[in-house]
Protein backbone atom coordinates (compact mmCIF):
# COMPACT_ATOMS: atom_id res chain seq x y z
CA UNK A 1 0.00 0.00 0.00
CA UNK A 2 1.09 3.65 -0.10
CA UNK A 3 3.15 4.88 2.63
CA UNK A 4 1.93 7.79 4.68
CA UNK A 5 4.13 7.56 7.75
CA UNK A 6 7.11 5.35 6.78
CA UNK A 7 6.99 7.44 2.98
CA UNK A 8 10.21 8.74 3.70
CA UNK A 9 12.22 6.32 5.60
CA UNK A 10 15.01 4.84 3.38
CA UNK A 11 15.66 8.07 1.34
CA UNK A 12 19.14 9.77 1.90
CA UNK A 13 18.94 12.49 4.11
CA UNK A 14 15.35 12.46 4.79
CA UNK A 15 15.49 13.91 7.95
CA UNK A 16 16.69 17.16 5.95
CA UNK A 17 14.03 20.09 5.98
CA UNK A 18 14.79 20.73 2.14
CA UNK A 19 14.52 16.96 1.60
CA UNK A 20 11.34 16.79 3.44
CA UNK A 21 9.90 20.04 1.72
CA UNK A 22 10.86 18.64 -1.70
CA UNK A 23 9.06 15.45 -1.09
CA UNK A 24 5.84 17.98 -0.60
CA UNK A 25 6.07 18.23 3.20
CA UNK A 26 5.10 21.56 5.00
CA UNK A 27 2.07 21.84 2.27
CA UNK A 28 -0.69 20.69 4.44
CA UNK A 29 0.59 23.10 7.78
CA UNK A 30 0.27 25.87 4.96
CA UNK A 31 -3.34 24.51 3.84
CA UNK A 32 -4.28 24.46 7.46
CA UNK A 33 -3.25 27.96 9.19
CA UNK A 34 -5.82 28.96 6.02
CA UNK A 35 -8.80 27.10 7.79
CA UNK A 36 -10.58 27.63 10.83
CA UNK A 37 -8.80 25.53 13.61
CA UNK A 38 -12.43 24.22 14.84
CA UNK A 39 -12.45 22.69 11.12
CA UNK A 40 -9.12 20.96 11.58
CA UNK A 41 -10.55 19.35 14.76
CA UNK A 42 -13.49 18.04 12.85
CA UNK A 43 -11.42 16.99 9.64
CA UNK A 44 -9.78 15.10 12.69
CA UNK A 45 -12.33 13.49 14.21
CA UNK A 46 -13.93 12.75 10.45
CA UNK A 47 -10.98 10.88 9.21
CA UNK A 48 -11.82 8.42 12.30
CA UNK A 49 -7.72 8.53 13.47
CA UNK A 50 -7.46 6.95 17.30
CA UNK A 51 -4.32 6.94 18.93
CA UNK A 52 -1.37 4.78 18.06
CA UNK A 53 0.03 5.55 22.12
CA UNK A 54 -2.21 2.04 23.01
CA UNK A 55 -5.29 3.29 23.58
CA UNK A 56 -7.09 4.18 20.69
CA UNK A 57 -9.10 7.14 21.99
CA UNK A 58 -10.57 9.28 18.90
CA UNK A 59 -7.76 12.03 18.30
CA UNK A 60 -9.94 14.67 17.06
CA UNK A 61 -12.53 13.98 20.20
CA UNK A 62 -9.79 14.37 22.42
CA UNK A 63 -8.49 17.76 21.14
CA UNK A 64 -12.36 18.74 21.26
CA UNK A 65 -12.44 18.84 24.46
CA UNK A 66 -9.56 21.90 24.80
CA UNK A 67 -11.43 24.80 26.12
CA UNK A 68 -11.94 27.66 23.43
CA UNK A 69 -11.20 30.68 25.37
CA UNK A 70 -8.18 32.50 23.30
CA UNK A 71 -6.85 33.63 26.56
CA UNK A 72 -5.92 31.09 28.46
CA UNK A 73 -2.32 29.27 27.48
CA UNK A 74 -2.53 25.50 26.05
CA UNK A 75 0.22 23.10 25.69
CA UNK A 76 0.75 20.44 23.32
CA UNK A 77 2.98 17.15 24.12
CA UNK A 78 4.24 14.64 22.23
CA UNK A 79 4.73 11.37 24.05
CA UNK A 80 7.87 10.15 22.06
CA UNK A 81 8.49 8.01 25.73
CA UNK A 82 8.55 4.70 23.23
CA UNK A 83 9.19 2.29 26.19
CA UNK A 84 6.66 -0.84 25.94
CA UNK A 85 9.08 -3.29 25.00
CA UNK A 86 9.07 -4.31 21.46
CA UNK A 87 8.24 -0.79 19.97
CA UNK A 88 10.12 0.81 17.77
CA UNK A 89 8.23 3.25 15.66
CA UNK A 90 8.57 6.54 17.05
CA UNK A 91 12.27 6.29 16.70
CA UNK A 92 11.92 5.23 13.15
CA UNK A 93 10.28 8.15 12.47
CA UNK A 94 11.92 10.93 14.80
CA UNK A 95 15.67 9.47 13.35
CA UNK A 96 14.32 9.56 9.80
CA UNK A 97 11.50 12.07 9.49
CA UNK A 98 11.68 14.41 12.22
CA UNK A 99 9.65 17.17 9.92
CA UNK A 100 7.10 14.48 9.44
CA UNK A 101 6.43 14.96 13.36
CA UNK A 102 6.84 18.54 13.63
CA UNK A 103 4.48 19.72 10.51
CA UNK A 104 1.74 17.24 12.84
CA UNK A 105 2.73 18.74 15.64
CA UNK A 106 2.47 22.66 14.11
CA UNK A 107 -1.29 21.15 12.66
CA UNK A 108 -2.31 20.28 16.04
CA UNK A 109 -0.92 23.08 18.20
CA UNK A 110 -3.05 25.12 15.72
CA UNK A 111 -5.92 23.57 15.47
CA UNK A 112 -6.15 23.15 19.46
CA UNK A 113 -4.58 26.91 19.91
CA UNK A 114 -1.89 25.61 21.62
CA UNK A 115 1.27 28.02 21.49
CA UNK A 116 4.25 26.39 22.92
CA UNK A 117 4.38 22.31 22.54
CA UNK A 118 7.04 19.77 23.75
CA UNK A 119 8.30 16.82 22.67
CA UNK A 120 8.89 14.51 25.72
CA UNK A 121 11.65 11.98 24.01
CA UNK A 122 12.99 8.71 26.42
CA UNK A 123 16.60 9.76 27.41
CA UNK A 124 18.51 6.66 25.95
CA UNK A 125 17.22 8.21 22.58
CA UNK A 126 20.45 10.64 21.83
CA UNK A 127 20.14 10.21 18.23
CA UNK A 128 16.50 11.15 17.77
CA UNK A 129 16.77 14.29 20.00
CA UNK A 130 19.52 15.70 18.44
CA UNK A 131 17.73 14.79 15.12
CA UNK A 132 14.65 17.15 16.79
CA UNK A 133 16.92 19.86 17.63
CA UNK A 134 18.66 20.28 14.52
CA UNK A 135 15.19 20.06 13.12
CA UNK A 136 13.60 22.43 14.88
CA UNK A 137 16.40 24.68 14.65
CA UNK A 138 15.71 24.39 10.90
CA UNK A 139 12.25 25.23 11.09
CA UNK A 140 12.91 28.44 12.90
CA UNK A 141 16.02 29.88 10.71
CA UNK A 142 13.08 28.86 7.81
CA UNK A 143 10.25 30.79 9.82
CA UNK A 144 8.44 27.52 9.91
CA UNK A 145 7.78 27.98 13.96
CA UNK A 146 8.12 30.84 15.93
CA UNK A 147 6.66 34.03 15.92
CA UNK A 148 4.21 34.41 12.88
CA UNK A 149 5.31 31.23 11.66
CA UNK A 150 4.92 31.00 8.01
CA UNK A 151 3.99 34.37 7.67
CA UNK A 152 0.41 33.58 9.74
CA UNK A 153 -0.77 35.24 12.27
CA UNK A 154 0.09 32.11 14.66
CA UNK A 155 3.29 31.77 16.64
CA UNK A 156 4.13 28.59 18.06
CA UNK A 157 7.68 27.07 19.87
CA UNK A 158 8.39 23.57 19.94
CA UNK A 159 10.70 21.72 22.65
CA UNK A 160 12.66 19.26 22.96
CA UNK A 161 12.28 17.61 26.80
CA UNK A 162 14.59 14.59 27.65
CA UNK A 163 13.50 11.66 29.84
CA UNK A 164 15.76 9.84 31.58
CA UNK A 165 14.97 6.28 32.14
CA UNK A 166 11.55 5.53 33.28
CA UNK A 167 9.31 3.46 31.45
CA UNK A 168 5.90 5.43 33.51
CA UNK A 169 6.75 8.54 31.49
CA UNK A 170 4.39 7.41 28.95
CA UNK A 171 1.76 7.20 31.16
CA UNK A 172 0.17 10.83 30.13
CA UNK A 173 0.02 12.21 33.75
CA UNK A 174 3.05 10.92 34.76
CA UNK A 175 4.91 12.75 31.61
CA UNK A 176 3.38 15.94 32.63
CA UNK A 177 5.01 15.46 35.95
CA UNK A 178 8.08 14.59 34.31
CA UNK A 179 7.73 18.18 32.66
CA UNK A 180 7.32 19.70 35.00
CA UNK A 181 10.51 18.67 37.62
CA UNK A 182 8.76 16.35 39.63
CA UNK A 183 9.26 12.54 40.44
CA UNK A 184 6.81 11.20 37.22
CA UNK A 185 4.06 9.70 39.12
CA UNK A 186 1.04 9.57 37.58
CA UNK A 187 -2.21 12.05 38.59
CA UNK A 188 -5.07 11.11 39.75
CA UNK A 189 -8.35 12.08 37.03
CA UNK A 190 -9.80 13.55 36.35
CA UNK A 191 -9.50 16.50 36.16
CA UNK A 192 -8.12 15.05 32.55
CA UNK A 193 -5.09 17.08 30.94
CA UNK A 194 -7.49 18.42 28.14
CA UNK A 195 -8.76 21.09 30.93
CA UNK A 196 -5.89 20.77 33.61
CA UNK A 197 -2.66 19.55 32.62
CA UNK A 198 0.83 20.80 31.73
CA UNK A 199 1.06 23.72 34.31
CA UNK A 200 -1.98 23.35 35.55
CA UNK A 201 -3.71 24.77 31.57
CA UNK A 202 -5.60 22.61 28.69
CA UNK A 203 -3.06 20.21 27.55
CA UNK A 204 -3.24 17.68 24.52
CA UNK A 205 -0.78 14.75 24.80
CA UNK A 206 -0.61 12.74 21.59
CA UNK A 207 2.01 10.13 20.57
CA UNK A 208 4.28 10.55 17.83
CA UNK A 209 2.69 8.11 15.05
CA UNK A 210 -0.50 9.75 15.61
CA UNK A 211 0.96 13.10 15.16
CA UNK A 212 2.48 11.69 11.95
CA UNK A 213 -0.97 10.92 10.65
CA UNK A 214 -2.36 14.57 10.53
CA UNK A 215 -0.39 15.95 7.52
CA UNK A 216 -1.70 13.34 5.23
CA UNK A 217 -5.14 13.96 6.35
CA UNK A 218 -5.32 17.72 6.38
CA UNK A 219 -3.73 16.89 2.54
CA UNK A 220 -5.75 14.44 1.46
CA UNK A 221 -8.60 14.72 3.45
CA UNK A 222 -10.39 12.74 6.22
CA UNK A 223 -12.64 10.70 3.40
CA UNK A 224 -9.82 9.19 1.87
CA UNK A 225 -7.90 8.40 5.03
CA UNK A 226 -11.36 6.59 6.61
CA UNK A 227 -11.13 4.47 3.52
CA UNK A 228 -7.64 2.94 4.33
CA UNK A 229 -7.85 -0.05 7.25
CA UNK A 230 -11.36 -1.13 9.03
CA UNK A 231 -14.23 0.91 9.84
CA UNK A 232 -13.84 1.37 13.44
CA UNK A 233 -9.89 1.45 13.27
CA UNK A 234 -9.08 3.21 9.96
CA UNK A 235 -5.44 4.59 8.88
CA UNK A 236 -2.59 2.79 8.45
CA UNK A 237 -0.84 1.54 11.43
CA UNK A 238 2.99 0.80 11.82
CA UNK A 239 3.61 -3.07 13.17
CA UNK A 240 6.96 -3.09 15.32
CA UNK A 241 8.20 -6.47 13.92
CA UNK A 242 10.61 -8.45 16.62
CA UNK A 243 11.20 -12.17 17.55
CA UNK A 244 11.84 -15.08 15.62
CA UNK A 245 11.38 -13.60 12.49
CA UNK A 246 13.15 -14.09 9.11
CA UNK A 247 13.02 -9.98 8.18
CA UNK A 248 12.01 -8.00 11.27
CA UNK A 249 11.68 -4.37 11.44
CA UNK A 250 8.80 -1.40 10.63
CA UNK A 251 6.20 -2.46 8.36
CA UNK A 252 3.38 0.42 7.62
CA UNK A 253 0.14 -1.62 6.69
CA UNK A 254 -3.49 -1.09 7.03
CA UNK A 255 -5.10 -1.33 10.38
CA UNK A 256 -6.87 -5.00 10.18
CA UNK A 257 -3.97 -6.60 8.81
CA UNK A 258 -3.85 -10.14 9.59
CA UNK A 259 -1.15 -11.27 12.12
CA UNK A 260 -1.03 -14.68 9.21
CA UNK A 261 -0.45 -12.08 6.69
CA UNK A 262 2.32 -9.56 8.52
CA UNK A 263 4.61 -12.29 9.66
CA UNK A 264 4.32 -15.23 6.85
CA UNK A 265 3.81 -12.65 3.87
CA UNK A 266 6.01 -9.19 4.83
CA UNK A 267 8.02 -10.77 7.57
CA UNK A 268 8.95 -13.93 5.53
CA UNK A 269 7.75 -16.16 7.63
CA UNK A 270 9.65 -18.11 10.70
CA UNK A 271 13.66 -17.69 11.44
CA UNK A 272 14.28 -21.01 10.89
CA UNK A 273 12.35 -24.19 10.44
CA UNK A 274 10.71 -24.22 13.74
CA UNK A 275 7.07 -23.88 13.96
CA UNK A 276 5.01 -20.55 15.65
CA UNK A 277 4.28 -20.95 18.78
CA UNK A 278 2.83 -17.83 20.30
CA UNK A 279 2.23 -14.28 18.74
CA UNK A 280 2.64 -11.01 21.36
CA UNK A 281 0.41 -8.55 19.21
CA UNK A 282 0.76 -5.09 20.70
CA UNK A 283 3.91 -5.13 23.14
CA UNK A 284 4.65 -6.65 26.43
CA UNK A 285 1.02 -5.64 28.27
CA UNK A 286 -0.59 -7.48 25.36
CA UNK A 287 -2.18 -10.88 25.96
CA UNK A 288 -0.28 -13.28 23.82
CA UNK A 289 -2.28 -15.12 20.51
CA UNK A 290 -0.92 -18.74 20.19
CA UNK A 291 -0.57 -20.78 16.82
CA UNK A 292 -4.41 -21.32 16.31
CA UNK A 293 -5.36 -17.62 16.34
CA UNK A 294 -3.15 -16.26 13.62
CA UNK A 295 -5.99 -14.88 11.11
CA UNK A 296 -6.64 -12.37 13.35
CA UNK A 297 -7.05 -8.89 12.18
CA UNK A 298 -4.61 -6.51 14.18
CA UNK A 299 -6.61 -3.69 14.65
CA UNK A 300 -8.19 -2.04 17.70
CA UNK A 301 -11.03 -4.14 18.04
CA UNK A 302 -10.40 -7.64 16.84
CA UNK A 303 -7.76 -7.77 19.52
CA UNK A 304 -9.95 -6.32 22.10
CA UNK A 305 -12.72 -9.26 21.13
CA UNK A 306 -9.58 -11.79 21.35
CA UNK A 307 -9.18 -11.27 24.80
CA UNK A 308 -5.99 -9.00 23.84
CA UNK A 309 -5.23 -5.56 22.44
CA UNK A 310 -3.27 -3.53 19.78
CA UNK A 311 -1.24 -1.55 22.07
CA UNK A 312 1.68 0.28 20.81
CA UNK A 313 1.36 -2.24 17.56
CA UNK A 314 4.49 -4.10 18.84
CA UNK A 315 4.11 -7.72 17.29
CA UNK A 316 6.84 -10.00 18.74
CA UNK A 317 7.06 -13.54 17.74
CA UNK A 318 7.67 -16.57 18.80
CA UNK A 319 9.28 -20.29 17.77
CA UNK A 320 8.46 -23.32 19.34
CA UNK A 321 11.66 -22.84 21.60
CA UNK A 322 10.52 -20.46 23.20
CA UNK A 323 10.15 -20.84 26.92
CA UNK A 324 6.67 -19.82 28.35
CA UNK A 325 7.59 -19.36 31.69
CA UNK A 326 11.04 -17.42 31.45
CA UNK A 327 8.82 -14.79 28.73
CA UNK A 328 6.29 -14.12 31.48
CA UNK A 329 9.20 -13.82 34.41
CA UNK A 330 11.31 -11.49 31.23
CA UNK A 331 8.20 -9.63 31.12
CA UNK A 332 6.91 -9.47 34.61
CA UNK A 333 10.61 -8.55 35.84
CA UNK A 334 10.21 -5.40 33.30
CA UNK A 335 7.08 -4.25 35.19
CA UNK A 336 8.49 -4.68 38.41
CA UNK A 337 11.21 -2.67 37.76
CA UNK A 338 9.14 0.32 35.77
CA UNK A 339 7.07 0.34 38.71
CA UNK A 340 6.76 4.13 40.06
CA UNK A 341 6.27 3.00 43.55
CA UNK A 342 3.24 5.26 43.91
CA UNK A 343 0.33 2.57 44.66
CA UNK A 344 1.09 -0.61 47.05
CA UNK A 345 -0.54 -3.16 44.92
CA UNK A 346 1.46 -2.81 42.09
CA UNK A 347 4.83 -1.62 43.92
CA UNK A 348 5.05 -4.69 46.01
CA UNK A 349 2.12 -7.23 43.80
CA UNK A 350 4.86 -6.75 40.99
CA UNK A 351 8.37 -7.36 42.41
CA UNK A 352 5.95 -10.27 44.31
CA UNK A 353 4.99 -12.16 41.09
CA UNK A 354 8.90 -11.71 39.62
CA UNK A 355 9.85 -13.39 42.64
CA UNK A 356 7.75 -15.87 42.09
CA UNK A 357 8.39 -16.32 38.36
CA UNK A 358 11.90 -16.73 38.54
CA UNK A 359 12.24 -19.20 41.51
CA UNK A 360 9.74 -21.61 38.69
CA UNK A 361 12.01 -20.71 35.77
CA UNK A 362 15.14 -21.45 37.76
CA UNK A 363 13.74 -25.05 38.30
CA UNK A 364 12.66 -24.06 42.35
CA UNK A 365 9.20 -23.32 42.08
CA UNK A 366 6.74 -25.02 44.74
CA UNK A 367 2.96 -26.57 44.37
CA UNK A 368 0.76 -24.15 44.77
CA UNK A 369 2.98 -21.77 43.08
CA UNK A 370 0.90 -21.19 40.04
CA UNK A 371 -2.38 -20.66 42.06
CA UNK A 372 -0.40 -17.90 44.11
CA UNK A 373 0.69 -15.68 40.83
CA UNK A 374 -3.41 -15.99 39.91
CA UNK A 375 -4.49 -14.64 43.07
CA UNK A 376 -1.47 -11.93 43.18
CA UNK A 377 -3.16 -11.11 39.89
CA UNK A 378 -6.74 -11.10 41.21
CA UNK A 379 -5.26 -8.66 44.01
CA UNK A 380 -3.17 -6.22 41.57
CA UNK A 381 -5.64 -6.00 38.17
CA UNK A 382 -7.93 -3.30 38.49
CA UNK A 383 -6.64 -2.11 42.09
CA UNK A 384 -3.71 0.41 40.62
CA UNK A 385 -3.54 4.15 40.17
CA UNK A 386 -2.56 3.69 36.28
CA UNK A 387 -2.97 0.75 33.81
CA UNK A 388 0.98 -0.58 34.40
CA UNK A 389 0.14 -3.22 37.36
CA UNK A 390 -2.75 -4.08 34.87
CA UNK A 391 -0.66 -4.33 32.15
CA UNK A 392 1.74 -6.61 33.94
CA UNK A 393 -1.44 -8.58 34.74
CA UNK A 394 -2.50 -9.26 31.65
CA UNK A 395 0.89 -10.39 30.27
CA UNK A 396 0.43 -12.88 32.85
CA UNK A 397 -2.53 -14.02 32.59
CA UNK A 398 -2.28 -14.51 28.47
CA UNK A 399 0.94 -16.72 29.58
CA UNK A 400 -0.62 -18.78 32.53
CA UNK A 401 -4.49 -19.04 29.93
CA UNK A 402 -2.28 -20.32 27.11
CA UNK A 403 0.44 -22.76 28.48
CA UNK A 404 -0.58 -23.33 32.40
CA UNK A 405 1.16 -27.17 31.20
CA UNK A 406 4.53 -25.46 30.86
CA UNK A 407 4.46 -23.61 34.61
CA UNK A 408 3.50 -26.75 35.87
CA UNK A 409 6.14 -28.74 34.23
CA UNK A 410 9.11 -26.34 35.23
CA UNK A 411 7.44 -26.40 39.08
CA UNK A 412 7.05 -30.70 38.86
CA UNK A 413 10.29 -31.66 36.78
CA UNK A 414 12.45 -28.36 38.07
CA UNK A 415 13.26 -28.10 34.23
CA UNK A 416 12.16 -26.45 31.15
CA UNK A 417 9.58 -28.20 29.04
CA UNK A 418 10.66 -26.02 25.28
CA UNK A 419 14.18 -25.75 25.57
CA UNK B 1 31.54 22.71 41.01
CA UNK B 2 29.69 22.16 38.30
CA UNK B 3 31.78 22.75 34.95
CA UNK B 4 31.00 26.08 32.79
CA UNK B 5 30.03 24.00 29.95
CA UNK B 6 27.13 22.34 32.50
CA UNK B 7 26.40 25.95 33.02
CA UNK B 8 25.68 27.32 29.97
CA UNK B 9 23.51 24.31 29.26
CA UNK B 10 21.38 24.62 32.35
CA UNK B 11 21.12 28.55 31.27
CA UNK B 12 19.62 26.83 27.96
CA UNK B 13 17.34 24.37 29.41
CA UNK B 14 15.59 27.00 31.47
CA UNK B 15 14.69 29.15 28.15
CA UNK B 16 12.20 26.12 27.25
CA UNK B 17 9.79 26.33 30.53
CA UNK B 18 7.84 28.50 32.06
CA UNK B 19 9.42 27.40 35.44
CA UNK B 20 12.66 26.61 36.92
CA UNK B 21 11.96 23.48 38.38
CA UNK B 22 11.12 22.11 34.67
CA UNK B 23 14.62 22.13 33.83
CA UNK B 24 16.02 19.64 36.38
CA UNK B 25 16.41 17.08 34.27
CA UNK B 26 18.32 18.46 31.44
CA UNK B 27 20.61 20.21 34.75
CA UNK B 28 21.24 16.86 36.38
CA UNK B 29 21.75 15.16 32.67
CA UNK B 30 24.67 18.04 31.70
CA UNK B 31 25.94 17.83 35.61
CA UNK B 32 26.09 13.72 35.08
CA UNK B 33 28.13 13.99 31.75
CA UNK B 34 30.71 16.94 32.74
CA UNK B 35 31.53 14.69 36.22
CA UNK B 36 32.20 11.79 33.05
CA UNK B 37 29.07 9.33 34.16
CA UNK B 38 28.06 9.86 37.20
CA UNK B 39 26.14 12.44 39.89
CA UNK B 40 27.23 13.44 43.27
CA UNK B 41 25.68 15.15 46.21
CA UNK B 42 27.47 18.73 45.36
CA UNK B 43 26.34 18.73 41.89
CA UNK B 44 22.56 18.41 43.20
CA UNK B 45 23.18 20.83 45.61
CA UNK B 46 24.42 23.08 43.21
CA UNK B 47 21.65 22.44 40.67
CA UNK B 48 19.05 23.35 43.60
CA UNK B 49 20.07 26.81 44.03
CA UNK B 50 20.07 27.35 40.97
CA UNK B 51 16.99 26.46 40.19
CA UNK B 52 15.23 27.56 43.43
CA UNK B 53 14.75 24.30 44.75
CA UNK B 54 15.35 22.19 47.91
CA UNK B 55 18.30 20.02 47.56
CA UNK B 56 15.90 16.98 48.22
CA UNK B 57 13.76 17.56 45.94
CA UNK B 58 16.76 17.96 43.28
CA UNK B 59 17.88 14.53 44.83
CA UNK B 60 14.44 12.87 44.54
CA UNK B 61 13.84 13.37 40.85
CA UNK B 62 17.46 12.07 40.08
CA UNK B 63 16.31 9.01 42.02
CA UNK B 64 13.52 8.69 40.51
CA UNK B 65 15.57 7.87 36.77
CA UNK B 66 17.43 4.88 36.37
CA UNK B 67 19.69 6.77 33.98
CA UNK B 68 20.84 8.80 36.52
CA UNK B 69 23.62 7.19 38.48
CA UNK B 70 23.57 8.98 41.94
CA UNK B 71 26.92 8.25 43.62
CA UNK B 72 28.18 5.53 41.22
CA UNK B 73 31.41 6.03 38.61
CA UNK B 74 30.81 4.48 35.62
CA UNK B 75 33.77 3.04 33.37
CA UNK B 76 34.84 5.84 29.99
CA UNK B 77 32.83 3.56 28.04
CA UNK B 78 29.33 2.31 30.04
CA UNK B 79 27.89 -0.89 27.84
CA UNK B 80 24.20 -1.38 28.88
CA UNK B 81 23.01 -4.81 26.87
CA UNK B 82 19.29 -4.96 26.52
CA UNK B 83 17.78 -8.13 28.07
CA UNK B 84 14.14 -7.61 27.74
CA UNK B 85 12.23 -10.35 25.26
CA UNK B 86 13.33 -9.27 21.61
CA UNK B 87 16.61 -9.39 22.97
CA UNK B 88 16.40 -12.25 24.95
CA UNK B 89 14.88 -14.78 22.16
CA UNK B 90 17.72 -13.59 20.16
CA UNK B 91 20.45 -14.68 22.34
CA UNK B 92 21.02 -11.42 24.77
CA UNK B 93 21.87 -13.66 28.23
CA UNK B 94 24.73 -15.75 25.70
CA UNK B 95 26.53 -11.97 24.97
CA UNK B 96 25.76 -10.92 28.02
CA UNK B 97 27.72 -14.53 29.64
CA UNK B 98 30.52 -13.46 26.63
CA UNK B 99 31.19 -10.27 27.87
CA UNK B 100 31.43 -11.31 31.11
CA UNK B 101 34.15 -13.59 31.17
CA UNK B 102 35.72 -11.60 28.15
CA UNK B 103 35.82 -8.55 30.77
CA UNK B 104 36.28 -10.97 33.79
CA UNK B 105 33.91 -8.58 34.98
CA UNK B 106 30.47 -9.73 36.40
CA UNK B 107 26.98 -7.48 35.37
CA UNK B 108 27.21 -4.25 37.43
CA UNK B 109 30.75 -4.10 37.27
CA UNK B 110 33.93 -1.83 36.14
CA UNK B 111 37.02 -3.27 34.78
CA UNK B 112 39.66 -2.38 37.28
CA UNK B 113 40.75 -0.12 34.75
CA UNK B 114 37.85 1.55 35.16
CA UNK B 115 37.71 1.57 31.07
CA UNK B 116 34.12 -0.40 30.67
CA UNK B 117 31.23 -1.01 32.88
CA UNK B 118 29.02 -3.40 32.29
CA UNK B 119 25.38 -3.10 32.96
CA UNK B 120 22.08 -4.46 31.51
CA UNK B 121 18.37 -2.69 30.61
CA UNK B 122 15.23 -3.07 29.97
CA UNK B 123 14.40 -2.35 26.26
CA UNK B 124 16.18 0.18 24.29
CA UNK B 125 13.34 0.61 21.60
CA UNK B 126 15.67 -0.94 19.19
CA UNK B 127 13.84 -4.89 18.91
CA UNK B 128 13.65 -4.98 15.04
CA UNK B 129 17.67 -5.11 15.24
CA UNK B 130 17.78 -7.11 18.83
CA UNK B 131 19.74 -8.28 20.11
CA UNK B 132 21.47 -4.81 20.78
CA UNK B 133 23.38 -3.21 23.59
CA UNK B 134 24.26 1.03 24.03
CA UNK B 135 27.98 2.27 24.38
CA UNK B 136 27.41 6.02 26.02
CA UNK B 137 25.13 7.45 23.72
CA UNK B 138 25.39 4.88 20.88
CA UNK B 139 23.57 2.24 19.70
CA UNK B 140 24.81 -1.08 18.31
CA UNK B 141 22.77 -3.54 16.76
CA UNK B 142 22.12 -6.92 15.14
CA UNK B 143 25.02 -8.09 17.77
CA UNK B 144 26.77 -11.74 17.67
CA UNK B 145 29.82 -12.81 19.41
CA UNK B 146 32.21 -12.07 17.05
CA UNK B 147 30.70 -8.66 16.60
CA UNK B 148 30.70 -7.73 20.15
CA UNK B 149 34.55 -8.97 20.39
CA UNK B 150 35.29 -6.31 17.67
CA UNK B 151 33.39 -3.27 19.26
CA UNK B 152 35.36 -4.82 22.69
CA UNK B 153 38.77 -4.01 21.19
CA UNK B 154 37.78 -0.79 19.56
CA UNK B 155 37.02 1.13 23.33
CA UNK B 156 40.84 2.43 24.34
Amino acid sequence: MEQIILKNLGKPDSHKLENYAASGGYKAIQSALKMRPDNIVQMVKDSGLRGRGGAGFSTGLKWSFIPKDPTIQKYLCCNADEGEPGTFKDRGIMDNDPHLLLEGMMITSYAIGASVAYIYIRGEFDFGARRLDAAIDEAYAKGYLGKNMFGSNFSLDIYVHKGFGAYICGEETALLESIEGLRAQPRKKPPFPALAGLYGKPTVINNVETLACIPAIIEKGPEWFSKIGTEKSPGPKVFCVSGHVKKPGLYELPMGTTVRDLIFNHCGGMLTGRPLKAVIPGGVSAPLLTARELDTPLDFDSLAAKGSMLGSGAVIVMDESACMVKSAYIINRFFSHESCGKCTPCRDGTPWLTRVLKRIEHGEGNPGDIELLESLCTNIFGRTFCPLGDGAVMALRGHLKNFREEFQFHIDHKRCMAS
Amino acid sequence: MLSEEAKKEIEKALRKYPNKRSAVMDALRSAQKARGGHLEKADMDEIAVILEMQSVEVNAAAAFYTMYNIDKPVGRHHIQVCRNISCSLLGAEHLIKHMERTLNIKTGETTPDKRITLSTVECLGSCGTAPMMQINDDFHENLTEAKVDEILKGLK
